[in-house]
């Protein structure tokens, strides 16, 4: 398993940006785990629906998607909100998606990101066809897919692999295994000792990375992509992680797992060794975390509020993103709908 | 000006579309090297290539999932899945996502795709080959069903398919690949979303669409020779259906059967019949009734007769309706 950083901070590899980078990145992880736990606020407020919190997963996900360029195509599901914003998506679209509109699914043209994907596994074939078309079309872009550990038990899972090798797809596979599908622990979903070993079966490499090591992630995701852009095919990345909280707001983790499995986790936090690590450096202090804090809710609040201003479709707009021209049949559909 | 089956001429509208639209790609298993179970694609690989005619791993989902990413970085697949009965490891991937793409980006993604499968019985063959279950398709919002009858409809609607901005369910009658032939002036492009009024008659409408134009017309026919006037609608379009048009031929003849090959329950002719009773109730002199396929497993070659509504059974439910 590519590591980089130790749990208690100490580096045991090449870190992979320089100091004030990792800063940055730190800076990130903050954020996101502060929209994270607003997030699970806002759930038990009724501002939100259902919420998947991804709390220990702050590192997979920035680690990942800060490697992209604009252009690039990032095909999500459902826990992937951080790795979503670093790609460009507006904070109160995935909010306003949570909210319970479809509003939320439509970023602006240059973010090349794919509203989330809730049938799981199934949109992992579309980061492969997104992969193969620019390469048909003389890019270098690449597509980036994330997905769960459960998921990888899905057919589309091997159907997507099986293609991206066949066709040398640009496309970079994200497996966020944080031990769980729901209440399925990762050894009853699969035999195989590691989803990463799983890549040898469909010609392409597989890299097994300490998913809460920030700088690992990055490393192995940094040689995905430029593997990718330069044409030589897709990667399987398992980054292996633990998500702190339950599956989504409407399920209690407490009758599937341990207390113990809790905190031995939470001495891995990635959060945690950055810190540690960036202390050491001279480059953390309480005052700046108190400041990353105050700025990262205060731009959580300003998204919740722009989400709030989002307005629902009406019955009559329900129709109108069904076709590019609407058929006579729903028009009439429409028309009736209007006058309820 | 060339005499075409359908089979030919679903390969030249192909040629064409390659030939013309830079971003046309066609995909599925076996059509590159083979030219595709029913030979549709035959050829296409040596003229336009392997980059553009690709023959893909054996995987439903896979070729519609992977399409529908293509789709929605600016390439136009045309995949061909090889028989409706092997449709359905791809459904989820219809369903859940291609037929949804642009609602749920509010216009944002879209997916112009057409997915061609050959559908229908009549031919002996195989389990699992002979399937018509296009009401599956019809009934899922964002998807447009056609099936063409005749060669000129299915070349002029597989163009229209594939320029159309959403994604296309293309069902090609097996049974008359080849056993129907005409004249194709031009491959011009046949609208989406219209049905075809295609022999004007003043007793009773013959509603029917795909294979089973073929004892749809021969049932005209046999009623022309003993009097009776039939007018005859090619559906053509089955989501978005053309019920103007099915609904003045209803309303003129004031009689009416619909035929379909597919299952009976929650078939077409159910919803046909309901729309019918929306838009020309009162110009019915009496109760349209359905001849259509039974609810049951297609039965395999000595047994598939007893399925397919034949020219018999059409005859037979078009004399009650006149009678009554
Ligand atoms: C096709 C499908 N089946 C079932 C579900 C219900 N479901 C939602 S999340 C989930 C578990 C997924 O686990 P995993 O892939 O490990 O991802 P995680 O939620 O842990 O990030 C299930 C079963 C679904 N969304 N899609």
């Amino acid at each position: 398993m590519l590591q980089i950083l130790t749990p208690r901070g100490e580096l045991v590899g090449d870190r992979p940006v320089d100091l004030d980078d990792a800063a940055d990145l730190y800076g990130e992880m903050v954020f996101a785990r502060t929209y994270d736990r607003k997030g699970v606020a806002l759930q038990k407020q009724g501002r939100i629906a259902t919420y998947a919190p991804f709390e220990g997963q702050e590192a997979a996900q920035i680690g990942t998607a800060i490697t992209l360029e604009p252009g690039d195509w990032m095909v999500p599901s459902y826990r992937e909100p951080a790795a979503m914003w670093m790609h460009g998506y507006p904070m109160e679209l995935v909010l306003a998606t949570r909210r319970g509109t479809e509003m939320g699914g439509s970023p602006p043209a240059s973010v090349r990101v794919l509203p989330p994907s809730i049938p799981v596994g199934s949109h992992m074939l579309h980061a492969v066809g997104l992969a193969w078309a620019e390469r048909l079309q003389g890019t270098d872009r690449v597509a980036i897919t994330y997905f769960g550990d459960g998921a990888t038990s899905e057919g589309d899972f091997h159907e997507a692999m099986n293609f991206a090798g066949v066709f040398k797809a640009g496309c970079v596979f994200v497996c966020q295994n944080n031990g769980w599908a729901i209440s399925l622990p990762r050894a009853e979903q699969t035999a195989a000792e590691t989803i990463a070993a799983k890549a040898v079966g469909y010609g392409m490499p597989g890299v097994l990375v300490d998913g809460n090591d920030v700088f690992a992630v990055l490393a192995a995701t940094s040689a995905a992509v430029a593997r990718a852009r330069a044409g030589e095919g897709p990667t399987l990345i398992e980054a292996l992680t633990y998500r702190m909280g339950p599956h989504s707001t409407t399920d209690d983790p407490k009758r599937y797992r341990t207390d113990d499995e809790l905190a031995e986790w939470r001495e891995r936090d990635p959060l945690e060794r950055l810190r540690r690590y960036l202390e050491a450096e001279g480059s953390w202090t309480p005052e700046w975390q108190a400041e990353l804090e105050r700025e990262g809710s205060a731009r959580v609040e300003r998204a919740v509020e722009l989400a709030e201003q989002i307005q629902p479709f009406t019955a009559g707009e329900t129709f109108d993103a069904m076709f590019a021209e609407l058929p006579d049949s729903l028009l009439g559909q429409r028309a009736m709908a209007e006058e309820l | 000006m060339a005499t075409l089956t359908i089979a030919q001429a679903l390969n030249q509208a192909l040629d064409a579309a390659l030939t013309d639209l830079d971003d046309v790609l066609v995909m599925g298993e076996d059509i590159g090297r083979t030219g595709g179970v029913f030979r549709i694609t035959d050829g296409l690989r040596d003229r336009h290539g392997p980059q553009r005619v690709v023959d893909t791993p054996l995987a439903e989902s896979g070729i519609v999932g992977v399409g529908l990413g293509l789709a929605l970085a600016g390439i136009r697949p045309v995949m061909e899945l090889q028989f409706m009965g092997f449709s359905y490891p791809a459904f989820d991937q219809i369903i859940s996502h291609v037929s949804r793409m642009r609602h749920r980006s509010r216009h944002r993604f879209t997916a112009p795709l057409v997915i061609r499968m050959p559908y229908g019985g009549g031919i002996g063959a195989a389990e699992h080959h002979s399937e018509s279950t296009e009401a599956l398709y019809a009934h899922i919002p964002g998807l447009k069903v056609v099936v063409p009858s005749r060669p000129g409809d299915a070349a002029g609607l597989l163009r229209a398919a594939i320029e159309d901005p959403d994604p296309v369910i293309f069902l090609e009658p097996i049974r008359l690949y080849r056993s129907v032939k005409e004249e194709l002036p031009d491959l011009a492009s046949v609208p989406l979303g219209s049905a075809a009024v295609e022999r004007h008659g003043t007793d009773i409408t013959l509603i029917a669409w795909g294979a089973m134009m073929k004892e749809t017309r021969e049932a005209a026919e046999k009623l022309a020779a003993s009097g009776i006037s039939a007018e005859v609608v090619d559906v053509r379009s089955l989501a978005p259906l053309d019920i103007t048009t099915i609904a003045a031929s209803v309303s003129k003849t004031g009689r009416a059967v619909v035929i379909h090959e597919a299952p009976r329950t929650a078939g077409l002719g159910a919803e046909i019949i309901a729309q019918l009773q929306e838009h020309c109730a009162y110009d019915l002199e009496a109760p349209v009734k359905r001849v259509t396929g039974w609810d049951t497993v297609v039965p395999l070659k000595m047994s598939e007769q007893h399925y397919t509504p034949s020219l018999e059974r059409i005859l037979a439910a078009t004399t009650e309706v006149l009678e009554s």
